[in-house]
């Protein structure tokens, strides 16, 4: 296939769970992409603006003259563009429940993580690290189902699922830095808590997760800059 | 015992987009209503996760989510193909799949009242913009000659919207203001699987009437 050769190049930030995604997902197919970062609190770039009128967000995949957005429906495009080293199962109910888990991911869970650092009071924190736990919990039966046994989601390889989640595990470790909670333990979710060590490790996702340290530097920079913004 | 079951409650529009599926595809199925308010134990064992409808059971398995339900039956049943074959295709499709899913809801409108109303205006007018200018465009409908997932994601625009404007009193489709919806509304309704599959309008108006 000729499109297959053409240039690739992403639209990103370093830190965005979403964008990482995206890089994983190339680099699970050996394709060669330039990284293009955007420094979102300087603005959006003329590319973005241009490349993602509707929502101006990243990541955008830019591929010839292509461009797609929404991390999901990119990883999808990659998958089915560039066919080796499958991302998605083969079969049908498989990637149904996978693209189950997805929406959930996406729907409730990660926005139940980020209610946690927004929580005002000890209730409502509390409140929202129950919420955490309890999706952790769903999700853990969810790897035994799905992993069958085998080191990922996606069984023998990581897979559309295992990249769908483990791009937060880098927000994840932050919040339990901030918290002081160890969210996967070794008692409610000792499967996630091994998958996300492989996860990490695994050649097409080490170089592009942020260290936590990094990541936490820059929560705290975000919170500074939400801090100081007057509300009108 | 039926191959696909639908799990399902009058008048859902999320229901309604497997039905119309289902049958665009020429697929057999057994129907099982649920009442939401007392929930049945096949969605329990099902559906744990979310308890909703619709939900989709094709030889034992269940399946969940109404547009995932959808990509599940185009990919075991791809005869009367409802996405694009071409990748990029493909993606622009699913963008707009996902916009209407994230932004279209003329259902909750039904709940708004006061400044949650306004807020709620201005994101209808700025959906209907975007759904217009960007999605549809020139073509007749989403998936341009003839309907396809797009369309089927979007079909609440179809009757759901015009039921909920005539509910809370606010025109939200002006077609004066959006004349290709509007034609694309005419012409989505006028499709013999959709003209035959929508829930009756003053049936649908008496029961949101009631719930407000």
């Amino acid at each position: 296939m000729a499109k297959s050769h053409a240039e690739v190049k992403v639209l990103g930030t370093w830190a965005s769970p979403f964008v990482m995604r995206v890089r994983i997902a190339l680099n699970i197919k050996s394709v060669a992409y330039e990284f293009l970062q955007e420094r979102l609190w300087e603005g959006k770039s003329e590319l973005l603006l241009k490349s993602n009128p509707v929502h101006r967000k990243v990541p955008v995949l830019i591929h010839g003259d292509d461009t797609i957005c929404e991390s999901l429906i990119i990883v999808q495009y990659i998958d089915e563009v560039w066919p080796s080293a499958p991302i998605l199962p083969s079969d049908p109910h498989e990637r149904a429940t996978a693209r189950f888990w997805a929406a959930y991911l996406d729907d409730k869970w990660f926005p139940s993580l980020r209610a946690i650092g927004m929580a005002e009071g000890e209730d409502a924190r509390k409140a929202a690290i129950g919420q955490v736990e309890e999706g952790l919990m769903l999700l853990e039966e969810a790897f035994g189902k799905c992993s069958q046994g085998q080191a990922f989601f996606g069984k023998d390889q990581i897979g559309y699922l295992d990249i769908t989640f483990g791009c937060f595990l880098g927000w994840l470790r932050v919040t339990e830095k901030m918290s002081g909670i160890k969210l996967l333990n070794e008692i409610n979710t000792p499967a996630l808590l091994k998958w996300a060590n492989r996860f990490c490790n695994d050649a097409a996702v080490k170089d592009v997760m942020p260290e936590t340290e990094k990541l936490a530097e820059f929560a705290k920079m975000l919170r500074g800059r939400v801090r100081a913004t007057p509300t009108s | 015992m039926a191959e696909v079951k639908l799990l399902g409650t009058w008048p859902s529009p999320f229901y309604y987009r497997v039905v119309w599926v289902l049958k665009l595809k020429g697929i057999a199925y057994e129907f099982i209503e649920e009442d939401l308010n007392n929930k049945g134990p096949l969605l329990l064992q099902h559906n744990p996760v979310h308890k909703k409808i619709p939900v989709l059971i094709h030889s034992g398995k269940s399946i969940c989510e109404s547009m995932i339900i959808l990509e599940y039956i185009q990919e075991i049943w791809p005869q009367n193909s409802l996405l694009p074959a071409d990748p990029y295709d493909r993606a622009i499709a699913r963008f707009w799949i996902k916009f209407a899913e994230d932004k279209v809801n003329p259902l909750a409108f039904a709940g708004f009242y006061g400044e949650e109303q306004k807020k709620a205006i201005r994101d209808s007018l700025e959906m209907l913009e975007t759904t217009e200018e960007h999605a549809l465009r020139d073509k007749t409908f989403f998936g341009g000659d003839k309907i396809d997932l797009v369309d089927i994601a979007f079909g609440q625009l179809s009757q759901w919207l015009q039921m909920v404007e005539d509910v809370t009193n606010v025109k939200l489709l002006d077609a004066s203001k959006f004349p290709r919806l509007q034609r694309w509304i005419n012409n989505f309704k006028q499709v013999p699987i959709i003209k035959e599959n929508l829930p009756d309008y003053q049936e649908m108006f008496a029961y949101f009437k009631a719930l407000r």
